[in-house]
């Protein structure tokens, strides 16, 4: 299984959002998203992302002022 | 409480009805958003909204008879006294500064989020009878836009399961 990053820093909503579907349409099925984001708003969003798109939200994470997310693909 | 299963709303319907650069984002926003949870998003343009479909997008914002408008000015956030923004030049300057704090910001320009909403596939349709009240060609809009009137928007709202008047 594939690991793809994307750096979405100094991203503004909805961008990060935009940019992972992007990055995910182009990944198979069990692939994991690493996301690196400054968007405070990018937490509860892309935990909405992951229930409405049924992929897996694996973490969730700040350090600092960057929150990280891991995505599995379904 | 909200019910945060998985229950994805298929459709989304947006009727867009200001033109001016601040209000073309909420529905440039939610319409992309919703294409990103894989929703069937249509957006139906009118009256002022049909200029967020103009090929070139001249959109400004103006703080006249807005007062929740404010901009950062000698160091705080100031709105605008209503006798300044009937001043000539004062909108454009409005204007430039509001697309500087959007560069600034990180926050995505209109032109950007319209080409991510062609680019996922939302339905984008004209008002008809707007076009002809205001005289705007179809050749004036971005490729791709249908033409429709009240009904059309009904039956898409009809269909849907989330619709906006912006």
């Amino acid at each position: 299984m594939a690991e793809h990053v994307l750096d979405a820093k100094g991203l503004n909503c909805p961008l990060p959002i935009l940019k992972a579907k992007k990055s995910l349409k182009a990944m198979a099925t069990g692939d994991t998203l690493k996301i690196e984001s400054t968007d405070p708003g990018s937490v509860a969003d892309f935990a909405a992302f992951a229930r409405q798109t049924g992929n897996e939200l694996l973490s969730s994470e700040s350090e600092g002022d960057i929150y990280k997310f891991e995505i599995k693909k379904a | 409480m909200l019910d945060e299963s998985n229950s994805n709303a298929k459709g989304m319907s947006i009727i867009a009805t200001k033109g001016t650069l601040d209000w073309a984002y909420p529905p440039f926003i939610l319409a992309t958003s919703a294409a990103a949870l894989d929703m069937e998003v249509t957006m139906f343009f009118t009256f002022y909204g049909l200029n967020l479909l103009r090929k070139d997008l001249d959109l400004k914002v103006s703080s006249l008879g807005n007062p929740g408008m404010k901009m950062p000015m000698m160091g705080m956030h100031m709105a605008m006294p209503n006798i300044i923004s009937t001043i000539p030049g004062v909108d454009r300057g409005a204007t430039t500064m509001m697309k500087n704090l959007i560069k600034k910001k990180g926050v995505a320009s209109i032109e950007d989020l319209r080409e991510a909403a062609v680019e996922s596939d939302v339905r984008m349709i004209a008002c008809q009878m707007t076009l002809d009240l205001f005289e705007i060609k179809k050749e004036d809009l971005i490729d791709g836009v249908e033409l429709g009137g009240a009904v059309t928007a009904i039956e898409v709202a009809c269909k849907s399961d989330v619709n906006y008047y912006m």
